[in-house]
């Protein structure tokens, strides 16, 4: 009897104590390896001081978690922080009410938060018109070249010299069509690797108002003629077999794991998915570009995501939420991290900190992400923040697709998607000029 | 009495009356700003060329559906009614299709007739046919029609299957005394009395392709090549829960509402005349 009341008291004073560490919801989209990074973060974190606790919880695919917190959020019951990925990003800054500004987090709790300290091609990405940092870089990505380099010895080209310009690729292209490889390249996230990130690396316009980080009044630019000659040289490559058409999204990385595509132009993130699974080897290269465009290439835009501090919660917790920002941003934990996921180091301290471990030249192609993104960037070239992104997407996969078919002629689908992603602008700026 | 109409209120009405409120309104992802802007939700549909297009495929997708996913399980029925021998194993292997996911059957049929590693695909490019439905948009729209008839037919095949044991074996067995051939018995006596079957089973298949084949179409195609095989309600979907258009997603639902009881009045009023009760 004894002994069973010594374990209530016990038990209950176990709960007391529990109850004393401020609980603070991290709802994320982060799966297997990466899925794996979180909870570690988490539980560094958790370990690292008694006051807070970091509960991450999975909630699905980027748009998932994202409706799901919308509907957490109308229900009264939000989580503290949400990943968001980067085209969910003027959603959220639209929702002014739904969130609270980092910037402000940080500054309320007391921490110490320099923007300066974060790459400008990712802190400005995050960064309100007037300066304030809305949401935490967390992982991001951009877009990069990857090739077979066993196929390229096959075809008689240079294994470790990758084409750094895209009449190169074609050239490259030609010569594996030849030696008998039924896809020479293939292309995954067209949208973003061929007209958002092509944009800022040849340093033209994708939208206007500095691709909409400017304003919400942004239209589309993408009908220029530099963006015309690239699509039309592609629809070109596709009509003779040298680019295979493999789907939306990251459908198409499948295709170069195997084997059957020799040349892919995707997510830097990408990167431990072939790393694990190709049985060839391959190469890393920055993403070709037309040599003869002044100015490129400048420097490419990011993907992945950032993390939003849902509205409404208690002091404390936020307090929580800021000292976990200040843990994972510290060099040691962002260099751990790119190492770990391939994803960028967002601080410039991280980067040099990884550099100087030797994990660049252990590791050849993997600082190609990083200098493509630590550059001085330009109002052309900071980043792509639109309203309505997520069926800008879409519009963008529709049109491309029916210029590879060979339905529409570059300019045409080109003009379209102008036309198409406007309207959605308009609409955008209409419903959220209020606020 | 009443227990029926609260349950019809609380499932039908109230998210009927919901999807009218939000397609006169305008918010922001989290609801946080809500305004009213009258038919404008409705007039940047009527706006925009790609949705009405999108009539013309939901219209051919439909039918498809319809057409062929009534004929197969006729057809199937008629057959399995006819077996005398092991008629349970093949009626229950019909029906299992019913059980399957509309996304996971999406996915099936993906695989198969994936361009570069699908069986069928491959069996295609041996015959000549080089199979790409990644591009092309016809074989996209039989692409998504095949999974979304497939996992349809065990539905249709239990009714018509319950039809044709409903009609008296004395009535066939007196038409083939008469001289009658099957061919002719079917047409002239079977189709005719399993009319009723059919006419409930064209409404619901209609309602099916409209309203259920979202997943199936997500799965599969996404709704392209372009929007090739961008069918209304999954542009419903996309914009309601992938693109969090509210506003927009609702005004859509309230369209595809008056079409699907414009269509079955139609229905009931004209192609009922012709059934035999």
């Amino acid at each position: 009897m004894k002994l069973k009341l010594a374990a209530v008291a016990l038990a209950a004073s176990c709960a007391l104590s529990a109850q004393a560490v401020t609980e603070v919801q991290w709802w994320h989209s982060m799966t297997a390896v990466n899925g794996e990074w979180v909870n570690d973060l988490a539980k560094g974190f958790n370990a690292s001081q008694s006051n807070y606790k970091i509960v991450p919880t999975y909630k699905g695919q980027y748009d998932e978690s994202m409706t799901a917190a919308v509907a957490a959020f109308r229900a009264g019951n939000a989580p503290h922080i949400l990943q968001v990925f980067e085209v969910g990003t003027a959603t959220m800054m639209a929702s002014k009410n739904a969130i609270v500004p980092v910037g402000k987090v940080m500054k309320d709790a007391g921490q110490k938060f320099d923007p300066n300290a974060y790459i400008s091609a990712v802190a400005g990405y995050y960064t309100a018109p007037s300066g304030e940092m809305l949401s935490f870089p967390f992982n991001s990505s951009t877009t990069v070249f990857y090739y077979n380099k066993d196929a390229f010895k096959a075809a008689g080209l240079d294994p470790n010299k990758a084409p750094s310009s895209w009449p190169e690729v074609a050239l490259a292209a030609a010569k594996l069509k030849a030696s008998g490889h039924k896809c020479p390249l293939t292309l995954a996230w067209q949208g973003w690797t061929q007209l958002e990130s092509f944009s800022a690396w040849h340093n033209v316009e994708f939208a206007t108002k500095g691709n909409g980080l400017g304003g919400m009044d942004a239209r589309m630019k993408v009908n220029s003629p530099l963006h015309v000659r690239h699509i039309d040289n592609l629809a070109n490559m596709a009509k003779q077999g040298l680019f295979v058409y493999k789907g939306r999204a990251n459908v198409p990385q499948t295709s170069f794991v195997s084997g059957e595509c020799a040349m892919i132009t995707t997510s830097s993130g990408f990167y431990g998915d072939a790393k694990k699974n190709a049985k060839f080897a391959f190469g890393l290269a920055p993403l070709p570009y037309y040599p003869d465009v002044p100015g490129a290439p400048q420097n490419t835009v990011i993907g992945g995501a950032s993390l939003w501090v849902m509205a409404g919660k208690k002091a404390d917790e936020y307090k929580g939420v800021a000292e976990f920002f200040t843990y994972i941003s510290s060099p040691e934990v962002q260099s751990a991290s790119h190492k770990r996921t391939g994803y960028l180091p967002v601080t410039t301290a991280a980067f040099q900190l990884t550099e100087k471990s030797g994990f660049y030249k252990e590791n050849p192609g993997t600082d190609v992400a990083p200098t493509q993104m630590i550059r001085k960037t330009t109002d052309k070239s900071r980043g792509i923040r639109l309203g309505n992104y997520v069926q800008i997407r879409t519009i963008e996969d529709e049109e491309l697709e029916q210029v590879w078919g060979g339905k529409k002629s570059a300019k045409e689908a080109l003009d379209s998607i102008v036309k198409r992603g406007n309207e959605l602008l308009e609409r955008f700026e209409k419903a959220n000029k209020k606020g | 009495m009443a227990p029926q109409v609260a349950v019809i209120v609380l499932f039908f009405f109230w998210p009927a009356a919901q999807a009218l409120l939000q397609s006169v309104q305008q918010s922001d992802a989290f609801g946080t700003s809500v305004d009213w802007v009258g038919l404008d939700n409705f007039r940047n549909l009527w706006n925009d060329d790609t949705y009405l297009a999108s009539f013309y495929t939901t219209a051919i997708f439909s039918t498809l559906v319809a057409v062929v996913g009534i004929s197969v399980s006729l057809l199937l029925a008629v057959f399995a009614d006819r077996i005398v021998k092991g008629a349970l194993a093949y009626k229950t292997l019909l029906i299992w299709p019913y059980a399957v996911a509309p996304a996971v059957a999406g996915v099936l049929w993906l695989f198969m007739f994936a361009p570069s590693v699908g069986v069928v695909s491959y069996w295609l490019r041996a015959l000549g046919i080089d199979w790409n439905h990644l591009l092309n948009g016809t074989h996209a729209m039989t692409l998504v029609v095949m999974a979304a008839v497939w996992k349809q037919i065990s539905y249709n095949f239990l009714f018509f299957l319950a039809g044709l044991q409903s009609i008296p074996k004395s009535l066939i067995e007196a038409a083939a005394i008469d001289g009658a051939r099957p061919w002719r018995r079917f047409w002239t006596m079977v189709f005719p009395l399993l009319s009723p079957t059919t006419f409930f089973l064209l409404v619901i298949n209609m309602v099916y392709a409209f309203f259920d084949t979202f997943a199936i179409i997500d799965a599969a195609t996404q709704g392209g090549p372009g929007k090739d095989t961008a069918i209304l309600v999954y542009k419903v979907y996309f914009d309601g829960f992938k693109a969090m258009d509210m506003g927009g997603s609702a005004a859509q639902s309230v369209v595809l509402m008056v079409i699907v009881v414009a269509l079955t009045v139609v229905q009931f009023r004209f192609v009922e005349k012709k059934v035999n009760y």
